[in-house]
């Protein structure tokens, strides 16, 4: 029996004697540099994370105060303020919750509980997969084609309400999916007990399954709508405007919101408006903040009331 | 068969209504079926918005016109439509995003998976997720103002919007999605695969590099073609950074124009529905999403047909 060179480990070819080295040293340093790399790229990866919060505080801090959130923009970048963008994000992230909620999280429950595995289940499972690879500056052509074109009389146009109804679409896919993991976390012998005592799927459902899923739903639900709260793209294609200096006064109002306003200060060539959209994002990533430790706050809190 | 109950009097209240209960898990039933159903309209909406103003399009600017101009002016008097303009910026910024995400996500999932102990993989993972969830918009402020700042003190030529800063912050903005998929790929290779590389002799590298790697190819390259399709449909990053100055070729020292920052340069004017300008962002986005989802049903395809089960 020959032995075969362990660096040709894989070829079919018998490797001659003279061949055989096993060069245990030099294969070690190259393990080491190997590792190194992989640790590297790590670093890099939470290098660029550290400097670019750095950046932004560096340039955004010295311009945060009560003033910045409470003056409308202007063409003056020392009173411009970020009042409209806040409320605009309320109102639009209202709207987006309001209507993404119920249905991801019925949809989600449909097809986990109700719909059996059936060519229907199938088709809808692979569209939603889909839809979460769609770039979401076509959704915000959708948008601008149904809600604010056709569906105007009810919408008015570019609005609060179109706005909302096309970011709902946009983490639809998203909210189904979590909620579908919470509900397939839920161990079967729950189900069998509600139906042994007589109650029907439904029963089942709301009384034992959902309430031991809410936490799971309630997690893939905040991060979904922090998603919404940081995507500019289709809301600037359905047209919500750069510059309000007015709160909005309902559901059809015109409106802009965080990521714009910052997207319209860092497009303009004053290092001025440069240092409020550092502002601006500050502000932005300290509400996706809260909105994480929410996330966080509420599955540790329901996970130990359930057990 | 009917349930006989003790007449006393609060025996009403133990009278199992099934009908009614039946009745209403039917409702709810069609009501939440009705709810899944949206994301069938949804997808059906954004085809037939695409496909109905793109053939609008096409009814003035023919096809050929579209697939053979050499310049992008579609606002201008004399309108040229050529869409490889605009694709040629959208394949550049994408390709440096994956040569950056490509190293950096694939050597991090490495680490995490093979050499982090689970307590540092704990703290690390969540950290490297941080990145996914950073706003596109904050990206393209860094991009734009700290990225080239740095790049011009070393680049010569390198003008103030730029595809190599852009596409460099992409590749950032990408790299947790290609290191947390790929990880789970890498993951999931049994151990028994691992050992068997290492009583033949081979040492940690060489069991990643010619056994752990190969078995879990598939998910690494289907993370690396999501990736790809998350870099071509990302606006911000490239609106801010990359420019909006329509030019063919390959040099990322340059302003560019890609796809999305065109929809938006459209979208930020005032453009009157009906107009040719509007028709274009849809023929535009139609472009993008043909290209999107060809990606994701080729990696889709790409898990399907080669991946490697272990039982």
């Amino acid at each position: 029996m020959t032995i075969d060179n362990p660096q040709n480990f894989g070829s079919d070819r018998p490797s001659e004697a003279s061949n055989f080295n096993i060069n245990l040293a030099g294969r070690y340093k190259l393990d080491r540099i190997f590792e190194s790399l992989t640790w590297i790229a790590v670093a890099i990866a939470l290098l660029v994370l550290a400097t670019l919060i750095i950046d932004v505080l560096a340039d955004g801090l010295p311009r945060l105060s009560w003033d910045f959130l409470n003056n409308f923009p202007s063409r003056k970048p020392e009173q411009a303020g970020l009042k409209s963008a806040l409320f605009g994000t309320i109102w639009v992230m209202s709207v987006v919750a309001a209507v993404s909620f119920p249905l991801g999280v019925g949809a989600g429950i449909f097809l986990e509980e109700f719909a059996g595995d059936n060519w229907l289940t199938r088709i809808i499972e692979i569209n939603i997969n889909n839809l979460a690879g769609v770039p979401s500056i076509i959704y915000g052509l959708l948008g601008l084609q149904v809600f604010v074109r056709y569906m105007e009389p009810l919408t008015g146009g570019r609005s609060i309400l179109s706005g909302g109804f096309t970011l709902a679409l946009l983490i639809l896919p998203i909210i189904i999916v979590s909620t579908r993991e919470a509900l397939r976390a839920v161990p079967d012998s729950l189900r069998l007990a509600g139906f042994a005592l007589g109650a029907n799927r439904w029963q089942v459902v709301r009384e034992h399954v959902f309430p031991l899923a809410i936490p799971g739903i309630l997690t893939g639900t905040i991060l979904a709508l922090s998603r919404a709260i940081g995507d500019t793209a289709p809301l600037i294609t359905i047209g919500a405007l750069t510059f309000i200096s007015f709160l909005p006064e309902g559901l059809q109002s015109p409106f802009t919101v965080l990521p714009i306003q910052v997207f319209n200060w860092v497009s303009r060539p004053q290092r001025e408006f440069h240092d409020n959209a550092a502002a601006g994002i500050i502000v932005l990533m300290v509400v996706l903040l809260l909105m994480n430790a929410t996330a966080v706050f509420l599955r540790n809190r329901f996970q130990k009331k359930a057990s | 068969m009917t349930t006989e109950f003790p007449s006393t009097p609060t025996s009403d209240l133990w009278k199992p209504n099934r009908q009614r209960s039946q009745r209403v898990e039917l409702i709810v039933k069609l009501i939440f079926g009705a709810f899944a159903f949206v994301s069938i309209v949804t997808t059906l909406g954004i085809i037939e918005t695409l496909i109905f103003e793109t053939f609008k399009f096409f009814q003035e600017v023919s096809l050929w016109q579209f697939l053979t101009d050499d310049k992008w002016t579609p606002l201008f008097k004399s309108a040229k439509f050529g869409i490889f303009v605009l694709i040629s910026a959208t394949v550049m910024t994408s390709t440096i995003a994956i040569l950056v995400a490509l190293p950096l996500g694939l050597l991090s999932a490495i680490c995490l998976s093979e050499y982090a102990t689970p307590k540092v993989r704990g703290i690390l993972k969540p950290a490297l997720e941080i990145l996914a969830g950073v706003p596109t918009v904050v990206y393209g402020y860094f991009a734009l103002l700290f990225v080239t700042p740095l790049l011009q003190k070393f680049v010569p030529g390198l003008q103030g919007f730029n595809a190599l800063s852009a596409g460099m912050v992409l590749g950032i903005m990408i790299t947790p999605l290609v290191a947390s998929l790929s990880e789970d790929a890498i993951y999931s290779v049994p151990r028994s695969l691992r050992d068997g590389a290492y009583a033949l002799g081979a040492t940690k590298r060489e069991t990643i590099t010619s056994v752990v790697l190969p078995a879990a190819l598939s998910g690494i390259v289907s993370s690396l073609i999501l990736a790809i399709s998350r870099a071509i449909g990302e606006t911000m990053i490239v609106t801010l950074a990359a420019g909006q100055n329509p030019r063919l070729g390959l040099n990322p020292l340059v302003p560019v124009m890609t796809m999305t920052a065109f929809i938006v340069q459209v979208s930020l004017g005032d453009t009157p529905a009906g107009s040719l300008a509007y028709k274009t962002i849809y023929a535009v986005g139609m472009t993008l999403f043909t290209i999107t989802l060809a990606l994701n049903v080729f990696s889709f395809w790409f898990v399907r047909r080669f991946r490697e089960k272990y039982e």
